[in-house]
């Protein structure tokens, strides 16, 4: 398992920290930020650009060769409208890679599994390499996954929250059964928080929120970066957990019978 | 997508040196971590962990508390038949065995059932030998039919058959399949098994793929510990249990560690397995996996059996006859292995009792997949 780089729908990346493209004060900032990032996938919501324009200002601020963009559905309600737009972002730039979101709750941007599942079984059989954002549910990851998605990416806490690894308990039944990478999205609002994600054996985190809105997003993309290496490399160098469980023998051993 | 690549990518001469150069550090490690890994694993069944045998057993112990409570499963096994056409080393049914062979017709089959019925049971395990004419698919189909009424739970631990003829025997209420490597060393596989359709080591192989594709409710892993390393063979169970566990998760799990007993016309067994390392091996099983169903056969003697409740078992027979007819019809035909446990299921009920256990006899019903009573 060791150094295992990850891979997704046979893609290889070095740096697993994936990033989101909104609220950044300046496209030109959110350029310098991602840079920062080292990022390879960058989501852009299919709400916020222009896809009919060349010169769109988040795409023209994008188009370096170390990005791949992961177009999102962010504003869809219903699977039907996921596929029309998945459909579009797929034509019009020319990747059919795919975040599906589907929120129909629009106060906590809450995903909508049944939706997601019924989108994801569709967008499979279209050829869409899909990673679904997900509550943190482990049943809907494994049928997630039976569908054919790429890679499954739950919730740590709701979007934008900055709350980190809420969802810590069924983050941890997720990693531990699934067959696709686990890209832990949403919520993530700290260095630290992308550190324990990556610790616990998650493949990959997708920060947006923190590193925009941040004093200094450039700095905070660093930190970023650099908290998701030190979690990576903490978890393949196999933690030394707490001993809580190497206390003293119970009075009456249970293995007495062997002697 | 099936286990064999996964299977084929760790040769057993690496696995087998990775295991024995655990060190007890990786033993402490093992023990401390919050989820425990394949890696974990062989050091937990490693002779490092040695030492370490009470702890995991505390451990073993709490987990298993944790997730079943205070109950243990009772079946029993129903041989139908001891027709076989294989040739298996260490096996009573052994074709070139010239013993009497028998099957049971449904109305003999009622009359064992009556015996079970009598002592409690709602779940049976049907076993049969291999022989395709006699007791092929049809014949299972039939003895399911007959059976099910009377029981909330039917096993079979009969010969792998293909992913269609499950489906059908699915649709007629079989619930839990059990088919066992018997060893996951090709060579030696091929040695214990020259003739017959078990010799084909990849059909073997693939019979959980094609239990979980058709859609099965529960199936039960294991190998036959005395063929070969079996360090080396139960770290292959754990890794055939892991892909599975993550491919047809909607299926359960159990896992057996049959120890080779003494049989009719059979070898010694090539490795010979304590009752220290079983205890070792039982507890790696349940701090790997905290919801593994793991299974005891009456192979085991009385006192064994008595004191491993408490370290991670989950289900166990009792009262068996491994020979068809052994409860009514043909007392005296001759049994597939020797048992070691012959105190009654009463009995077995009452020590599980003494020990703060309840004896669970019913824990399925056919109402649940869509069948009538
Ligand atoms: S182990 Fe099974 S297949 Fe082999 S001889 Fe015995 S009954 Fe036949």
């Amino acid at each position: 398992m060791l150094n295992k780089n990850l891979v997704i729908a046979g893609r290889t990346f070095n740096s697993r920290l994936f990033t989101g493209t909104g609220k950044f004060s300046s496209s030109e900032l959110m350029e310098e930020a991602l840079l920062a990032a080292g990022s390879e996938l960058v989501t852009v919501a299919l709400k916020r650009v222009d896809v009919a324009d060349a010169e769109d200002d988040i795409l023209r601020h994008l188009s370096h060769p170390q990005f791949s963009l992961l177009p999102n559905t962010s504003g869809v309600r219903t699977a039907k409208e996921a596929v029309f737009a998945a459909q579009l972002a797929r034509e019009a730039l020319e990747t059919n890679w795919l975040k599906l979101e589907i929120h129909p709750d629009p106060k906590y941007l809450l995903p909508d599994p049944i939706e997601t599942l019924k989108a994801a079984e569709e967008l499979v059989r279209l050829g869409f390499v899909v990673l679904p954002y997900i509550h943190a549910d482990p049943v809907l990851c494994k049928r997630l996954e039976e569908v054919g998605v790429a890679a499954v990416m739950p919730l740590g806490s709701p979007i934008g929250s900055n709350k980190g690894l809420l969802t810590r308990e069924f983050l941890e039944i997720i990693i531990g059964q699934s067959k696709v990478p686990v890209v832990v999205d949403a919520g993530i609002g700290a260095p630290s928080h992308a550190a324990a994600a990556l610790e616990m054996g998650a493949d990959a985190v997708l920060v947006n929120t923190a590193i925009a809105v941040a004093g200094n997003p450039v700095a905070m993309a660093t930190a970023f970066k650099m908290a998701v290496e030190a979690g990576r490399m903490a978890y393949e160098a196999r933690l030394a957990a707490p001993v809580a469980h190497a206390e003293a023998v119970a009075s009456s051993p249970l293995t007495a019978f062997l002697d | 997508m099936s286990f064999r690549p996964i299977f084929e990518a760790q040769p057993w001469d690496d696995v087998k040196a990775s295991i024995y150069a655990k060190t007890a550090a990786d033993v402490e490690r093992a023990l401390a971590a919050p989820h425990r890994t394949l890696e974990d694993f062989k050091a937990l069944i490693s002779p490092a962990a040695a030492p370490y045998l009470e702890q995991m057993a505390q451990l073993s112990h709490q987990l298993t508390r944790k997730r079943f409570g205070n109950t243990v499963q009772l079946y029993a096994p129903l041989y139908l038949s001891n027709e076989c056409q294989n040739i298996c080393t260490y096996c009573g049914f052994s074709l070139d065995n010239k013993i009497a062979r028998r099957t049971l017709s449904s109305v003999e089959m009622l009359q064992e059932a009556a015996v079970l019925k009598d002592w409690g049971y709602d779940h049976v395990l049907l076993v049969t030998g291999e022989a395709n004419v006699t007791v092929g698919v049809d014949y299972l189909e039939k003895a399911l039919r007959t059976l099910r009424p009377h029981f909330a739970h039917l096993s079979m631990e009969v010969q792998p058959l293909d992913q269609a003829d499950y489906e059908r025997l699915i649709s007629e209420g079989l619930n839990t399949v059990l088919v066992y490597q018997e060893t996951y060393h090709r060579d030696d596989y091929r040695k214990h098994h020259p003739k017959g359709k078990k010799s084909n080591f990849n059909y073997r192989l693939d019979t959980p793929d094609r239990l979980g594709r058709a859609g099965i409710h529960k199936m039960g892993l294991g190998v036959l510990i005395g063929l070969e390393d079996w360090r080396t063979d139960c770290f292959y169970t754990a890794l055939h249990l892991d892909y599975l566990e993550r491919t047809y998760w909607q299926t359960k799990y159990s896992l057996s560690f049959p120890r080779l007993r003494p049989a009719e016309g059979l070898l010694q067994p090539k490795v010979e397995m304590s009752d220290r390392e079983l205890v070792q091996l039982i507890c790696a099983y349940r701090l790997l996996n905290e919801e593994v169903e793991l299974s005891l056969s009456t192979r085991e003697n009385p006192v064994f059996r008595d004191h491993v409740v408490k370290l991670g078992i989950t289900s166990i027979s009792a009262g068996s006859k491994t020979n068809p007819g052994g409860y009514a019809v043909a007392p005296e035909s001759l049994e597939q292995f020797e048992i070691s446990d012959e105190r009654s299921p009463a009995e077995i009920a009452a020590m599980l009792r003494r020990q703060g256990y309840e004896p669970v006899w019913k824990d399925w019903d056919a109402t649940l997949v869509g069948l009538p009573r």
